[in-house]
């Protein structure tokens, strides 16, 4: 059974607070990103079941919104996923060159994850970095002006921050 | 140098911070404001001529006034920092380096409008703002800015950051509202309007971050006078977030009297093109707007230098002109690719299209596939008037302005750089290794040079 920390839940609590009395349904994006972040970066049908709990809502309506936004993962992704964009303006900064070099490096295509489960590789569009493309999110940041020496060097940051994680 | 009212403080060490912020003459305008009534603070903006700065460029004073105000129905004001528009990233500059000037703006804004609860609607992604919109809402809120009556008012007013999870579509006014709702971001069919109906139906107004960041000034040196800086109905100053094939790309606050070419060229702003390559074409106002080419990029249909504000880049219509939009500025040099380019952006649409309308939610992804096959030599010539047929079919067939978004670009593509289309498919091995090139796009108006 998952469950959020008593941290977490005091959280859920203040989040749906920001709404007026019985709109706690707005709390849905907020909580699932929590939800995302807490049990393993992706949303598993027992993790959008718990939100619909929390939030008192049926399970459909957290299906239905968990499957519309794009951050929301619907299977398992890898420790560390690289969401590289490819939209026009990183297109023209020369992006497709970073996405062969990541997959090359990796050794893995578009959508998959290599079998030490480290890394996935996603394309996304537009993130709004467009003035310091090419460029991917990396967890909560942004890696902006990309070249493949700067791939190696986050690729080599996150095996040793998963190294010394575990 | 272009007069500076949003970003003269952002290289000002710790501005970030409400202190230095304080300092610095920060809140000014809501000591200003709160000594006025709501009507008069409305009436200001409306003098100023300030216009939606997310892309739509509606008076912001004007709708500010439709906003119903039933006895006893609250009011919200949500700020739209969903900018997901390819080319734009202005508004997360703002709120990244400065927010306590959003959060300055939010409240001017929300007194005027009587929204006691108002939200910043941000791009999930943007992960790292929301901590700094919120530290700098509860510096305000201690510091008395906001809360239970303000300045001894009587004026109550909280502020929430609601973060989005990844859709374009939630840029769309109502489609952020059904998101703020916690539902899927599918537009609503208007009539009725947000000002009348809007979130959880209550009557709501929806501005874009730096639209409401230049309330600040607004306040600070009077309607009049904003007026005064810009020309015709461009008034004040414009963030442009310049990007593409240039020396220096970043955000750049103009003030709308400069032209293209002193934008592109002058070490003010972009600082020109990379490597000394010619200018090929641009997308002056994110992605949805039409590309130009050069020739008619940097001059207006009558042969006068365009120049960066809403009238100037629009002259000449879709035929001959574009928009101001958002202000995403991207600039493309001889290399570049205008199918492949297009090719994005088509697919760019289809990924974010919501799904409701047939025109939209088909077509955009017939779009990707026939241009994807142009783009790798598979292409047939009539698949270019196919091209043309399909998007002039989601034009105006659907909810929301997005089908329109998605088919401008194409349609412009098509009507500048139709023998770029055609050598593609002419020559299908030739262009799988190299681009089609500056052919003669770069030339003066009249002239019409063979490929």
């Amino acid at each position: 059974m998952i469950k959020f920390s008593e941290e977490k839940l005091k959280k859920v609590g203040e989040i749906i607070t920001r709404y007026p009395e019985g709109k706690q349904k707005s709390a849905i994006i907020p909580v699932l990103h929590m939800a995302q972040d807490e049990f393993g970066g992706w949303l598993s049908a027992e993790s959008m079941d718990y939100v619909a709990t929390l939030l008192q809502l049926e399970p459909i309506e957290v299906y239905e919104v968990a499957t519309f936004y794009s951050m929301f993962n619907l299977k398992p992704v890898g420790r560390y996923v690289f969401e590289v964009c490819q939209t026009g303006p990183c297109m023209v900064r020369g992006c497709d060159d970073i996405i062969d070099y990541i997959k090359k490096k990796l050794n893995i295509a578009v959508g998959e994850t290599t079998p030490d489960g480290l890394f996935t590789l996603k394309t996304v569009e537009c993130l709004g970095a467009c003035g310091y493309a090419p460029m991917m999110q990396l967890g909560k940041y942004f890696r902006e002006n990309l070249t493949p020496e700067k791939v190696d060097s986050i690729i080599e940051e996150c095996r040793q921050k998963a190294a010394t994680n575990n | 140098m272009s007069r500076k009212l949003l970003l003269d403080k952002a290289n000002v060490q710790g501005i970030r911070t409400y202190d230095v912020y304080r300092r610095e003459g920060g809140y000014a305008s809501v000591e200003k404001a709160l000594k006025m009534t709501p009507d008069q603070v409305t009436e200001e903006v409306k003098k100023s001529g300030l216009r939606g700065r997310g892309g739509a460029g509606f008076p912001t004073g004007l709708k500010w006034s439709f906003l119903a105000k039933p006895e006893g129905v609250p009011r919200h004001l949500v700020c739209n920092a969903d900018e997901s528009e390819p080319g734009t990233f202005k508004d997360r500059y703002l709120m990244e380096f400065l927010p306590h000037l959003l959060i300055e703006g939010l409240i001017v804004s929300s007194y005027a409008l009587g929204s006691k609860v108002t939200y910043i609607y941000i791009r999930g992604e943007y992960a790292w703002i929301p901590e700094i919109l919120e530290t700098a809402i509860a510096e305000a809120r201690a510091n008395g800015w906001l809360g239970k009556n303000i300045l001894g008012t009587g004026f109550d007013c909280e502020i929430y950051v609601h973060t989005g999870a990844g859709a374009y579509i939630c840029g769309e006014e109502t489609a952020l509202l059904e998101s703020l709702e916690g539902k899927r971001g599918n537009p609503r069919i208007k009539p009725p309007f947000p000002a009348v109906k809007g979130v959880w139906d209550r009557p709501t107004v929806v501005n874009n971050v730096e639209t409401l960041a230049a309330i600040v000034p607004i306040m600070n040196i009077g309607g009049e006078e904003y007026v005064k800086i810009g020309v015709g109905k461009s008034t004040g100053t414009k963030l442009i977030s310049a990007c593409g094939n240039i020396n220096k790309p970043g955000v750049y606050e103009i003030d709308m009297t400069i032209s293209v070419e002193e934008f592109i060229y002058s070490d003010e702003y972009c600082g020109g093109i990379p490597n000394g390559k010619r200018l090929k074409a641009c997308i002056p106002g994110g992605s949805s707007v039409p590309i130009l080419p050069a020739n008619l990029l940097l001059k207006t249909v009558k042969g006068e230098k365009r120049l960066m504000n809403y009238e100037s880049l629009s002259d000449g219509g879709f035929a001959k002109g574009s928009m101001l939009g958002s202000g995403g500025f991207i600039v493309l040099d001889e290399d570049q690719c205008v199918v492949r380019n297009t090719l994005t952006l088509a697919r760019f649409y289809r990924h974010e299209s919501c799904g409701q309308c047939s025109p939209c939610r088909e077509g955009t992804g017939w779009m990707e596939k026939i241009l994807r096959n142009i783009d790798t030599g598979k292409g047939k010539k009539s698949d270019i008037d196919l091209l043309w047929d399909i998007q002039r079919k989601i034009e105006g067939n659907t909810i929301c302005p997005l089908g329109d978004a998605a088919a401008w670009p194409i349609a412009a593509a098509i009507r500048h750089f139709r023998d770029e289309f055609e050598w593609h498919v002419d020559n299908p091995q030739e262009c799988l290794v190299r681009n089609y090139g500056l052919a003669h796009y770069a030339d003066p108006l009249e002239v019409v040079a063979p490929a």
